[in-house]
């Protein structure tokens, strides 16, 4: 039930993100800032994976900063794409260089690639912002992108967090789910809790 | 139902999230009220007109009434097996052998879930053990055998190998089916018939693979189940056997080994350890914390290659610890039947005494214990996973089988030093590895005195992975081509008793 | 059961089997045999089917060993479950009962080849160095015209079990019983693509076979007078030819199709 009413909570802060407010940031400080002084809450960035896959950390790491430097207060989260990271020590390492460079929040993907978020993938990023907070004090944010369709696999992914990362996660300021399609199999489940009948999808609006 | 609280202009967290009970049903499973000892294809009364009660671990909870077989039922059964295997097991064609295991194998999977109940309820371990490891293992292990009734001459090429007649089987109550899986398996691939005495506290599983011969219509007398304690496995080791296999404690092994001194009867044994978990200080650390965790965690660390030792190389320590002792806090002791459950009961009041006990001797000895916040349940046999660090080479914990969730950690600063302490025991049955780099593992394999070495895994078993033991862990191998060997006969001189 | 005299049987309509599908011949042609309009299948057909063999080949072999060795031993379940059938229609259910037990039999080797044809070698040097044997790719197999069922078994089983895919041309006079086979695999978890069941004229599909730059090994048990013709064909992509057995089983039978890779790794601290 509580997990339920997490999702629902997470939803509606949700809504407010995705509004029109949060804008992908590419190409550097600039951008970045123009974005900001639109009226942005959160600013998203992609990571340069050429340059990280051809073991350029420093360009990478030098890219995230100067976002960060250009949009100030305002969060950013930095998107890894996993999906074309090829290996988990990649995940753990691009997930340290990003914190360092002072992301807010890591992502898994744009959420356009269909599975990037799975349990492994963001097991590794967890782990890898528990074990900053552990050496720093410093709380970064995760957000699992691609891949999340039901609210089975979310509450995996809940259940993933609070093992490894504690009740102190369990917030939207540090956790959110990137998944469109999740609300309505949330709302579906919800039903057939109350209900005790399997749902189908025809009776859940998709606007 | 979990608070949610709030904290300054943050968004609400949770003040607790307890998972919610998963619980496996039980009603998959009838169980007798009595049961009788399996002997020629059917169930018999014991000639020793004695019973007595096996129980749930969990809640002690009674579940039905064992035959307590004596001599004169062992003895009934041996017979009975001999007259098996020499009336039409041992003449039957290779293949048909080989299409009963297949048979035997299938049925196995097709009942897994209420063999994987029973088990847990008997024996106390974790459903998701039972389901995943123990029921999947067995049937493969028959499958796998099955494979090879047929083709012996590509096992032992040029040599002519014949079954030795019958093998008596004594297993333990920590894996009791996958146990009698590894026994009964490659002894009827080699064309021999068997007696198996299950241990004395799980019983059940074996009873009710008793169905499942049934159902695959193996000729009677071929397996034959005696149950009963101690007592029946000393009669069956002097009866009129082949060959006896056993898997137990090292001291019940070196009491076996005296007795069949001078009659000629093959022997393997798989005994006791004090498994080395061995970590460098280039490992990937939260898989290693999760390798030492299964390595003495899993099953309540009622394992006889559990990693019961930890060597930590100096220079990783103090991260090691700290995380080890964190991931010990997400650890679920409970319910056997509840799918979240990691750590189930403990076996018995017997073993609890002794893990009790040992566990009192690391503290006095000046061991440091750590043990998590963890709530046990009232009845029942249960025990808290710890750790025990500042651990000497010469405590009891460092030296003997604790056989319980109970970890003893100490150092090492060199790879010649880590494998001077892991060899330095009586025992050899396992060792774990754990380090990025190839060529360091293959090292410490080479050097490492056991029998199984796991490099950054733990707890990996496969029916083509031969396992057993260096020193007082025992001798002979079960599992892969070499498993087949205790079992057959290859002197030029003996009798022909196989045809095809 | 009492049937009315006037029932028409629902005849079967028979086709090949490619990529885990029962299609047509591209080219649309038939030939008759055994009293049945049967598939003729093309070069087209026999490209479309080195496909699909391709294709699954890789999670073939990429399944646990274990797992191969019930899939297989499921084909004899189904099979063994049909064996009226295939005895009325190869007229010798002892046939039946023999490509059942070859089934069964290679089977159970599936997770013994590298305890066999693997070894782990002593080299001269600190150095840990192991050999194991692996599938060689796609297998290109010719099964003799008779005896119908258990030719094709004796050819089919030894390629796959080591994580082969295969596109096989059944018995030209008597491929009814290969067409059924393919029914069974189709029922028996089989994964698609893995083995490909061609029916129509050896002459016209076997060279094509041998001339595919994308097939790894060819079995000509049953090419009869053809074989120089296709050994020379099959030299262009250095393929490995086989000549097997139908009457014998063993693990050599299953070697021919397979690849031996050694493997070091230095061994120091």
């Amino acid at each position: 039930m509580l997990v339920l009413r997490l999702l629902e909570d997470q939803i509606e802060r949700l809504r407010h993100a995705v509004a029109p407010s949060a804008q992908h940031a590419r190409g550097g400080g600039a951008e970045a800032r123009r974005v900001v002084e639109l009226g942005a809450d959160e600013v998203d960035m992609v990571v340069d994976r050429g340059a990280f896959l051809a073991g350029r950390y420093a360009k990478v790491y030098d890219e995230i900063v100067q976002v960060k430097e250009a949009v100030g207060e305002t969060h950013l989260k930095v998107i890894l794409e996993v999906g074309e990271l090829g290996t988990y020590d990649n995940v753990r390492r691009a997930s340290l260089l990003a914190i360092a460079a002072g992301a807010d929040f890591i992502k898994t993907s744009t959420g356009k690639l269909s599975s990037s978020a799975t349990l492994p993938v963001t097991l590794v990023m967890l782990e890898a912002i528990r074990d900053v907070f552990d050496e720093t004090g410093r709380r970064v944010g995760m957000k699992p992108a691609g891949g999340i369709r039901n609210a089975k696999q979310a509450v995996q992914t809940l259940v993933l967090v609070h093992e490894t990362l504690g009740l102190d996660w369990l917030t939207p300021d540090l956790f959110r789910f990137g998944a469109s399609s999740l609300l309505n199999d949330v709302l579906m489940q919800i039903r057939k809790q109350k209900t005790g009948r399997y749902q189908s999808p025809d009776y859940f609006t998709i606007d | 139902m979990a608070e949610l609280e709030q904290r300054g202009d943050r968004t609400p967290v949770p003040s607790k999230w307890d998972y919610a009970s998963a619980p496996e049903s039980r009603e998959i499973v009838t169980l007798a009220e009595r049961y009788g000892l399996f002997i020629g294809g059917e169930f018999v009364e014991p000639r020793s007109g004695d019973y007595y009660e096996t129980i749930a671990p969990a809640d002690e909870e009674p579940l039905a009434e064992i035959p307590q077989a004596g001599a004169e039922d062992v003895a009934l059964a041996v017979s009975t097996a001999r007259e098996a295997f020499e009336d039409g097991w041992s003449a039957a064609a290779p293949a048909v052998r080989a299409k009963y295991l297949f048979r035997i194998a299938r049925i196995l999977q097709e009942r897994s879930r209420e063999f994987a109940v029973l088990e847990s309820l008997n024996g106390g371990k974790p459903i998701r053990e039972s389901r995943d490891v123990d029921l999947p293992l067995a049937a493969a292990h028959f499958f796998y055998y099955a494979g090879w009734a047929d083709k012996l001459e590509y096992a032992f090429p040029h040599r002519r190998p014949k079954p030795l007649g019958v093998a008596g089987q004594i297993i333990p109550w920590n894996f009791p089916l996958l146990m009698l899986a590894w026994k009964i398996a490659p002894a009827l691939a080699a064309g021999n018939t068997v007696v198996l005495k299950p241990a004395e506290t799980t019983p059940l599983s074996a009873l009710l693979f008793c169905d499942v011969l049934r159902q695959a219509e193996l000729p009677p007398g071929v397996v034959n189940i005696v149950t009963g304690d101690g007592a029946t496995g000393a009669s069956l080791v002097k009866s009129d056997v082949d060959k006896i296999a056993f898997t137990g404690s090292t001291e019940v092994g070196k009491a076996i080994q005296r007795e069949l001194a001078g009659t000629g009867k093959k022997l393997t044994l798989e005994l006791g350890g004090k498994a080395a978990n061995i970590i460098f200080d280039d490992c990937a650390l939260d898989q290693a914390i999760e390798g030492i965790v299964n390595g003495i965690y899993f099953n309540q660390g009622h394992v006889c290659c559990a990693g019961s030792r930890l060597l930590v190389q100096e220079s990783i320590y103090e991260p090691l610890i700290e995380k080890l002792k964190r991931r010990l806090t997400t650890l679920r002791v409970g319910d056997p039947l509840d799918k979240n459950t990691d750590v189930g009961a403990i076996n018995s009041r017997q073993q609890l005494d002794k893990i009790e006990e040992l566990v009192a001797a690391g503290n006095e000895e000046g061991a440091e214990i750590y043990q998590p916040p963890c709530r046990l349940p009232e009845k029942g046999y249960w025990f808290v996973p710890t750790v025990f660090t500042n651990v000497a080479q010469s405590y009891r914990i460092a030296q003997e089988e604790i056989f319980g969730p109970v970890l003893s950690v100490l150092t090492f600063r060199t790879p010649d030093e880590a494998v001077e302490k892991a060899n330095n025991t009586p025992y050899g049955l396992s060792a774990g590895v754990w380090t990025e780099k190839g060529s360091r593992i293959l090292w410490m394999a080479q050097r490492l005195e056991a029998g199984v070495i796991w490099a950054n895994t733990y707890n990996r078993f496969d029916p083509a992975s031969p396992f057993g033991g260096y020193k007082e862990s025992g001798f002979g191998r079960e599992g892969g081509l070499h498993g087949l060997e205790p079992y057959l006969d290859f002197r030029e001189d003996s009798t022909e008793v196989t045809r095809g | 059961m009492a049937e009315r005299r006037d029932r028409l049987p629902v005849r079967k309509t028979y086709k090949l089997y490619i990529g885990g599908a029962f299609p047509r011949s591209e080219s649309g042609r038939t030939y008759e045999a055994e009293g049945q309009n049967v598939a003729r299948a093309s070069r087209k057909d026999v490209r479309d089917a080195v496909r699909s063999a391709r294709a699954a080949q890789p999670k073939w072999a990429g399944m646990t060993a274990y797992n191969r060795g019930q899939v297989l031993y499921r084909v004899a379940e189904m099979l063994e479950a049909r064996t009226r059938e295939f005895a009325e229609l190869t007229g010798d259910e002892a046939e039946v009962h023999a490509a059942v037990d070859r089934f069964v039999w290679y089977a159970g080797w599936a997770d013994k080849l590298a305890q066999v044809l693997g070894s782990a070698n002593p080299v001269a040097g600190s150095y840990f160095n192991f050999t194991v044997p692996e599938p060689t790719g796609v297998v290109g197999v010719l099964v003799p015209d008779e005896p119908p069922l258990l030719g094709l078994v004796s050819r089919l089983a030894p390629a796959v079990v080591g994580g082969n895919a295969a596109v096989v041309v059944a018995s030209e006079s008597r491929p009814l019983a290969a067409i059924e086979l393919a029914e069974v695999l189709a029922t028996s978890d089989v994964p698609g693509g893995v083995v490909n069941l061609l029916t129509g004229f050896r002459s016209e599909l076997a060279p094509v076979l041998a001339a595919h730059m994308d097939v790894n090994a060819l079995d000509v048990t049953g090419a009869d007078g053809d074989i120089p013709e296709l050994e020379r064909l099959a030299a262009d992509n250095v393929k490995r030819v086989v000549r097997g057995s139908v009457e014998d089983q063993s693990p050599w039978e299953i070697a021919g199709f397979l690849e031996l890779k050694t493997v070091w790794h230095p061994m120091g601290v």
